[in-house]
Formats: C-alpha cells, structure tokens, sequence
C-alpha cells in the first residue's frame, strides 16, 4: 500500500501543493497586495525552526535524555519573551542599512569588512553542514522505513549500500532544484522572497498538524490519556528517570542547551532570514513574542507521550527512538497515519532546507564570492554589463553544492550520531556570531578585528572540539584524536580541553568557544582603534533608534545619475533599477535629472539598493569603482582626520572672530552713544555761541540804526549810544578771542612756549595787568602775597599770566559789592606750586560748583548784573593748566565768598636746591 | 484798536541785556508808546501784575524765569487774554520758533533784529485785534 511510488507521488504532489502556494504569494506581493503581511505567517514562518530534527528528533532526545529536549524550545521563548528588544532593534538596523544576511550584518557593522563577511559566510556554510545533512538523513531515513511497511525495518548502514546511496542522492538533487526554484527566481534588492515565506508557514502548519496528529493518536487512542501513559512509564524504573535531571553536568547541559537555543532563534542562518530579512512589519514582532511559544508549546505537548509510548510498545530497543513519530502508527496498523508522519517530516525537512539554502546562498555569493570576483576576479567584471546572470549562477550554484555537502557529511559523519546532537553541532557554530551581533547591536567600541579575531578562534575551537572528533568517530582520523587526545596529550582532549572533564560534548564546546569568543572580542576591542568609517558604522547601528534613516558615509567622488542607475541594472535588471529611481524620486518628492550628476542621497540610496542585492561590503567595492573613489583606508582617514581638524580649527577662529566683533559693536555701540551725546553738546555749544554773539551785536546794530534815524540827539544821548557799541564791539572781540583760543587748545594746534619759569614774578605781572580793573572799584581791598624765592616751573608764561587774569578779574566782578576784598597768595607746598585767588562776594552753591567750569556757564544769582566776562574764562583757564599738569579747583562758601586754586608741579632739581636754600628741610 | 494819540499803548520790554533793553525803550518811546521795563522773567510777571500791558517784547534766555515760561503764564491766565507776547531770540533756530509760536506767542524777533522791523511788528500787532487763546 505504501509502495515507494505512492510515497513518491504523495512526497511530490505535496512539494508541488508548495510550490503552488509559494508562486501564488510571489504574485500577490508583485500585485503589492502581499499574503505574508499578517503577525500569523511571520509566526508560523518562524516555526521553520522545527525541522525534523523537531519532528522526529525531539522524541529521540526524550528517550535518551528526558526532559533534557526540552531547553532547545525554552530558549526561543526566553528569547521572544525577554529579548524581543533586541530583535526589534536587529530588524530596525536591517531595515534602515537594508542588510541581507546575517553576514551582511557583520561586515556592515564592522566597516563593511570584506573579510569578516567572508569569514560569517565560511563559518555558516561549515557550521550548518551538519544540520542540512541531518535533513536529508531524516527524509531518506523515514522515506525508506515508511516504504517498507508493513514491516518495521531499520535502515541498515547505507555507506554500504550503493542504490541507497543512489535514492538519497536523488532526493538531495530534487531538494536542490526545488530550493532554487523557490529562492532565486530573481534578484530582489530587498532580498525578500514572500512566496517562500508563504509557503514555510504553510509547512510549519502541516508539520504541526501531522505531529499533533501522531501525538492524539498515541495518546488516546493506543493508550487511555496522558495519566496512563505516565502511569505505565512510571511503573518502570527505567523509565522514570526521564522525568529527572540528574547532576550538575545535567544541570549544566540544561543551561548550556537554553543559551544555545536563545540565540539559535535568531543567529542561525534560516532564521535569521525568516525572523529578520522577511519582516514586513516590525509590529509583527509584538505579536510573534506569544504566537511562536504557543507554537513550541503545542509542537511539544506529545513528545513525551509518544517517547513513552514507544518506550512501552517496542521495549526490545531494536526500533530507534528517533523513528517513533513514524514506526508507533505503523506498528498499529495507520497506514494513513504514518503517510501523514512521513509528510510532516518532509515538510519540516524541507522547511529548514529551503530557507537554509537560500539564506546560505545569498550569504555566499554577496559577502563570499562577489568580493572574491571583484578583487581578484578579471579586471572587466565590474565593467561588465549585466551581472544579474552571474549572481543567480552563484546563488544557484551554491544551494547545488551545499546540499551535496550535505550529503557527504550525512554519508561520512552523520552515522555516528543521534539527530539532535548533529544539530546542536550546528547550534554551536551559529552562537559563534551571537557575540558579534550583540555587541555590534549595543557596543561601539567593539572593533572589526575584535570580531574577526572572536569568529576566528571561536570557529577554530569549535572545528577542533566538535567537528574534528566526528570526523574521528567517522574513521577520517584516528579514533585516539577524541579518545586520549592528539599525540596523546591528555590535556588537548577535545572534549575535555585543559581537563574540564565531565561535560557533554556539546556544553563543553559551548563553554570553550564562548570564553575564547567573548574573551577575544572584548579583549581585542579593547586593544585595537576603530577605522573612521568603522565608527560611523557603530554609530549607525547602536544609536539606530536616535537618528533618522540612515545617511551614511558621504561619498566624495562624482557619478552621473546615468551611470549609477546603468550599474543597479546590472545587479537588478533595467526595470527594477528605474523602478527603485521612481521609488526615490517619490521619497525625496522631486524629479532626479536622469543626465546630471548624483548627489550623496541618490548615491546613498543606490548603494542601499545595491546593498540589498550584493551585500554591503560588495557594494562600497561596486560603488568606489563608478565613483572612481580610491579606497586607501590610511589616505582616507587622513583626509577626514585633516578635514575635521581643520573644521575644528575654523570654527574656533569663527567664535573668536565673533567674540572680536561682539566686542567691537559694543565698543561701537559706545562710540555712538558718545558720539550723540558730543552731537548734541556740539549743537548745544553752536546754540550758545550764536547766543552769545549775537547778543552784543543787537545792542551794536540797534544803537547803530538809532544813531542813523535820530541825528537830532542830544549829545550826551549819543555819547552814551556810542560808548555802548564800542564796549559791545570789545566784548564781542574777546568773545571771538576766547572761542578761538578755546577751540585751538581743544584742538591741539595751541602753539605753547613752554620753558622753566620762576613763578613769583608771573603771578606779579598778572596782578599788574589786573590793576585796570580796580579804577572802577576804589572800593576793593587787593593783597598779594607770593612768597620768596619760590621753584621754578615747566609753563608758558604768557598763558599762566592769562589764568591768573581770568581768576583775579572773576574775582574782582563777584567780591562784595560795597567793601570788596581780593586776595592772591603763592606759596610752595610738597613739590607743587599753589596759587589761591579768594574773594569775599555771595559765593558759589554746591550744585554750580561743577557748572562753572564748563562753556557758557555762570553761576545764576551772579547774573541780575550781567558779568562782562565771556563765559570762557574758567574753561579756558583749566585747559591751560591741564597743559601744564596742573589742576584748577575751588572752595566756596554762600555768602562768605569763594578760593580758586590752581597747582602746578615745581621743577624737582630746583625744589632741592631751594630747600637747601632755606633749611626748610633736612 | 488803540489809538496812541488817544491813549499811548502800554509797552513791557523784558531782557537781562541792560543794553538791548535800553536800546528797544529808545525805540518803543519814540514811537509814542508808554514803556516799562523788566530785567527777567519774574520781575516781568510782577510788572504786568501791577498794570496789564497792551504787548510785551520777551527775550528768551533770562535767568530766574526763561522767556517761554513766562509766555505760557501769559497766554494761560485768561485775565490776560488781551496781552500781545511778542519773543525775542537770540539763538534763532526754528525749534525755538516753533516752540514759542506753539506756547501761544504773536510774533517772534529773531536778534540781531533791524530797528525799523521791530517798530512795525509792534505797530501792526497793536492794531489786529487780540486773537483768542
């Protein structure tokens, strides 16, 4: 009934219902209504983490270890459950730097290394050998027992049997065909393939199904529930230990086993491209965080009832645990039951393939092969026109060769082990990235080498502690290689470096490569200094959530809009490559000018789109050839260390220029205020001497014209007429004179005759010259005293005589009208000569003292009888004596009269040679 | 309005220049006027308390009381309505025309002033009716 035709048929018919299923959702998502874009699909696409290593090794792993299968589905909860902010954040970096593998990630991160993505990819295809050939096992496996019933037949050692060999080929070469026809159909810039996803959530269902299917069958209907079966079990001692963990090394399988698993659900390759590259919406993360551990749930419920169950039914152990989900329906009698089994298995073989391959073959051929053909590859290539060809040959050829790897591995190896150690070989190698990808998502200061030093000795020790001793139970080497350790160093054990003895394998090659790995990372982090374009990519990938979407580096070269949309045709063909430019031009909400040049966003955007479909780091290599930019990362650094310093130079000088002139517009700002204050005082000053010119000249031109109209006046009238405009003329004279002689001080164009002079006699000539003045006033009393022999002076003697004139005539017009007194004392004192001119008149308030000193003013109660003076004297007076470095000041008292007195330094020479003169002093 | 032969129009002159002062009592006498004088602002504001004055020639710089204070009584007090203010100025910028004009005066004599324009102004001044404050 099942006879390997009707398998077959079944087996293709059901690849075919995919294929269906997967060109229709590639259809839908060209129309852009996309099937894929619910938080269900992205959940059961995720699910393409139970393989068959699930479907059929997790009964296995229960009969050999218990519970201990079940870390392997604690850890994708843990990690939906409490790091889905780490996945949230690995999807926003992905998106905004369009990442396409998680090799592109690390490269990217790391500077757009070349090496390190060569590196990831190497590790990856090494790393998950053992698991795809741990697929095919599994197909070829239960395809040959279910073909056998209704017998139960365990396949015997296939490596001896060719035609056995000959079926598992053809089924790895259909696998091949069919996971090319699901993922390279064409290039994406986005690398996203939602047929595929459509069709891994309709596998992860139908293995679900299947399974569930097994797990009720065996449950209620070979055995009465759950409680019976564990009953049954438990009643036997052998049995009951499954229930237990036992020991510290159980412990820390457990442990090691939920760490691993943790990170598997994100780092291995497949999942990496379902849970992150295929993400259509970021929110579906929120709602996977449940979904996928109800699915692991489900998934699990019956994995220890069917182990028991089989335990129970083939008690002989000659039926291999691994094989119950299949050999319990057929061993009663469902032929449709096991059919479905066998399908479930396939479907989640398939599942894992698929998605594995093609991650695997983006990987390999963006960040693996094209850097390798850019570098070293012939000179023309990146001249060459279309590569979109090249590039679904490389990825085609890659699936073809990983799975024919797969089938060695599974040939040569795979014997020798269960199937969930195999896959846990892979889970090893895949956690090697989990340290790079972490501190790449949350530490800038990791640094490319650290990475490359931390894949590179975790990869090495896992080589040397995992695959080395299963090529050693293979035959390739010497079985003493695991035994007692190479040339019999004890210490070299691998699965007991250094004597840490007591492990698992699997824990004990976690524990090595995780120290050697972290500890390189950070430790050569620490030691090493980040290129410039390293840094920005740190900031860009920590700090995803502060900025805006990425920038990038600017590029400094210049390229035609032309040419860079002629070199994303030849990645993604000319439709797509217009298609992305109209995408563009609706994101920045203008018209690019397919003939001008490119500015940095549409460079930028191009080399994202490019990114999308080669890589990043094949990007940058692409793009610096059209951009004719130079990659010398030394030269580069330079310049952009030279740029930022000189920036940093400029603007210092900016600040300080700005500070300069802040300071001189407040000095200005002063200037100006002073300057209207001047203006005004100028205008104030012009006003007042108007005034006071006009003045004398009305009294001069009115008694003019009177004396012209009036010629019969009296004489005495005329006489008197006369006399005015003559003391009228004179005053407007000296008035002349003063403002004159002022301005001239003021101005500095004075002409002084400045000499040593002895100062008795000026101030005795002054007082004779004043003498005029008492003719009018016989009624004031003058004393001169001037001592003897006083101290020459540096003066002018003719200006010195002008102050003293000012002073004494001042004097005289404002003593005491009916018994004036004036008095002139000279006298030496402390270096200075001092001349007081008091007299005995009304006095000068306070609030005049200061007034009389300047133009024009004259103290207000003097004036009832107008003064003849100018109303220049005072100003002009300590103008000179400022000129001499003297000062003026005065004393005064309402009523009792006012002291002006005015000092001037002696000639120090001559001080000493009077006070030895006059003993005055010793 | 009034006739000088009749009754001689009274005439206050107010400046601190004794000689300007002097000056403008010849002229204002000759035209037949009865002149009275004053040396500032204050004295010239118990002057025209003691007898109104049909016209009063100010000067503007006086110490005590400037010229425009002493308009601005004038032109305030309606008891004085009938007072002619007529300002004297030596400084002669428009401001100072503007501002005098503004406080109400009817004429303004900018010195030095020619004699025989001074006669006329008061002349025409003395014969226009008062006009309202």
């Amino acid at each position: 009934m099942l006879s390997a035709p009707v398998v077959l048929i079944v087996s293709l018919l059901y690849l075919g219902l995919l294929f269906a299923i997967a060109s229709y959702g590639d259809r839908r998502a060209d129309a852009g209504r996309s099937i894929i874009a619910t938080p269900y699909v992205y959940a059961l696409s995720i699910a393409v983490y139970c393989t068959s290593w699930t479907f059929f090794g997790s009964v296995g792993r229960a009969v050999s270890s218990g519970v201990g299968f079940l870390p392997i589905y604690l850890g994708p909860t843990l990690t939906f459950v409490l790091g889905w902010i780490v996945v949230r954040k690995l999807i926003r970096i992905c998106k905004a730097n369009r990442i396409t593998s998680i090799a592109d990630f690390i490269a990217s991160r790391y500077g757009k290394s070349v090496s390190l993505g060569m590196l990831v990819s190497v590790i990856a295809v090494v790393g998950i050998l053992p698991y795809i050939s741990l697929q095919l096992k599994a197909i070829s496996t239960s395809f040959s027992i279910l073909i056998a019933y209704p017998d139960i037949r365990m396949p015997a050692h296939s490596s001896g049997v060719a035609a056995w060999q000959a079926t598992e080929l053809y089924i790895t070469l259909a696998l091949a065909a069919f996971a090319i026809l699901f993922g390279t159909r064409h290039i994406d810039a986005s690398e996203r393939h939602e047929g595929m996803v459509a069709a891994i959530a309709f596998e992860s269902l139908v293995k679900l199904v299947a399974f569930l299917a097994v797990g009720l069958f065996v449950t209620f209907s070979v055995f009465n529930g759950f409680g019976d079966i564990f009953t049954r079990a438990s009643s036997s001692e052998a049995l009951s230990r499954l229930f237990t963990i036992d020991g510290v090394a159980g412990y820390t399988s457990w442990v090691t086993l939920t760490i691993l698993s943790m990170a598997a659900i994100v780092v291995l390759p497949r999942q990496f491209q379902v849970l992150v590259i295929e993400n259509v919406d970021k929110r579906h993360v929120q709602q996977a965080m449940w979904m996928l551990p109800l699915y692991l749930l489900l998934i699990n419920i019956f994995v220890l009832p069917i182990a028991l169950g089989g335990l129970l039914l083939f008690p002989d152990g000659k039926v291999d645990p691994d094989t119950f989900v299949l050999t319990i329906a057929m061993q009663q009698g469902a032929p449709v039951l096991a059919l479905v089994a066998f399908i479930g298995g396939l479907s989640a073989a398939t599942g894992m393939i698929i998605v594995e391959t093609v991650a695997l073959a983006t990987m390999v051929s963006n960040d693996l092969v094209m850097p390798l053909l850019l570098r070293i590859g012939p000179r023309n290539l990146t001249e060459r026109k279309d590569l979109t060809g090249l590039l679904i040959a490389i990825r085609r050829g890659t699936i073809l060769l990983v799975l024919l790897l797969g089938y060695v591995y599974a040939n040569t190896v795979g014997e020798s082990y269960a199937l969930v150690t195999i896959g846990l070989v892979s889970f090893v190698a895949a956690l090697q990235f989990a340290p790079a990808i972490l501190a790449g998502l949350y530490w800038k200061g990791a640094t490319r080498v650290g990475a490359l030093s931390a894949l590179l000795g975790g990869f090495l020790i896992w080589i040397y502690t995992l695959l080395l001793p299963s090529f050693s139970r293979s035959g390739w080497i010497a079985a003493s290689f695991a035994e007692n350790g190479p040339w019999g160093l004890v210490l070299l054990k691998p699965y007991a470096l250094l004597g840490l003895e007591g492990l698992d394998p699997i824990s004990h090659a976690t524990i090595w490569t995780m120290i050697i790995n972290v500890g390189l990372l950070v430790g050569v982090s620490l030691f090493t200094l980040p290129s410039v374009i390293e840094r920005g990519q740190a900031v860009r990938f920590v700090d995803v959530f502060k900025q805006a979407a990425g920038s990038g580096r600017e590029w400094h070269g210049r390229a035609g809009v032309a040419e860079l949309k002629a070199l994303m045709a030849r990645f993604l063909g000319e439709p797509r490559a217009e298609a992305a430019l109209v995408r563009l031009e609706q994101e920045i909400n203008g018209p690019i000018d397919r003939q001008g040049l490119a500015n940095s966003a549409t460079v930028s955007f191009v080399e994202r789109q490019l990114a999308g479909a080669i890589g990043a780091a094949s990007a940058r290599i692409m793009m610096a050839s059209v951009l004719r930019e130079e990659m010398h990362d030394i030269d580069e650094v330079t310049r952009i260390l030279d740029e930022a310093s000189q920036l940093v130079l400029y603007s210092r000088r900016l600040e300080e220029k700005s500070r300069e002139l802040e300071a001189t517009s407040q000095e200005l700002r002063g200037a100006n205020e002073q300057l209207k204050e001047l203006d005004k005082l100028k205008d104030d000053f012009m006003a007042t001497v108007s005034h006071e010119i006009r003045t004398p000249l009305t009294s001069i031109r009115s008694f003019s014209e009177i004396l012209r109209d009036n010629p019969d006046l009296g004489e005495q009238e005329r006489q008197e007429f006369v006399t005015i405009i003559v003391q009228e003329s004179e005053r407007l004279s000296r008035l002349i004179n003063d403002i004159l002689d002022l301005a001239k001080m003021e101005a500095g164009t004075t002409e002084w005759q400045i000499a040593e002079h002895p100062l008795g006699p000026i101030v005795e000539r002054a007082v004779a010259a004043t003498s005029g003045l008492l003719t009018h006033r016989p009624d004031i009393e003058m004393s001169v005293d001037v001592s003897a022999a006083l101290p020459p002076a540096m003066v002018d003697p003719d200006r010195l005589i002008q102050v003293v004139v000012n002073l004494v005539s001042n004097a005289v017009k404002f003593c005491d009208k009916a018994h004036g007194r004036v008095s002139i004392v000279a006298r030496a004192r402390d270096g200075w000569l001092e001349v007081d001119v008091s007299d005995n008149g009304v006095g000068i308030s306070a609030e005049d003292i200061e007034k009389i000193f300047e133009r024009f003013q004259q103290a207000g109660n003097t004036l009832t009888d107008k003064p003849q003076g100018t109303g220049l004297g005072l100003p002009i007076s300590r103008q000179i004596l400022q000129r001499f470095d003297g000062t003026l000041s005065v004393v005064s008292e309402l009523g009792r009269g006012s002291t002006f007195t005015f000092r001037i330094p002696a000639v120090k020479a001559s001080i000493a040679a009077h006070d030895r003169e006059v003993g005055a002093v010793t | 309005m009034t006739d000088p032969a009749l009754s001689p129009a009274k005439v206050l002159i107010v400046d601190d220049e004794p000689n300007i002062l002097l000056s403008l009592q010849f002229l204002m006498k000759k035209a037949g006027y009865a002149v009275r004088t004053a040396k500032d602002g204050e004295e010239a504001l118990a002057e025209i308390a003691r007898e109104m004055p049909d016209i009063v020639l100010l000067d503007v710089m006086m110490p005590k009381l400037d010229g425009f204070s002493v308009c601005q009584r004038i032109k305030s007090d309606p008891a004085l309505a009938g007072v002619r203010v007529v300002m004297l100025t030596a400084r002669g910028r428009d401001v100072e025309r503007e501002k005098g004009l503004s406080l109400g005066a009817d004429d303004y004599i900018t010195k030095p002033f020619s004699t025989k324009d001074a006669i006329d102004r008061v002349a025409t001044l003395l014969a226009r009716p008062v006009k309202p404050a």
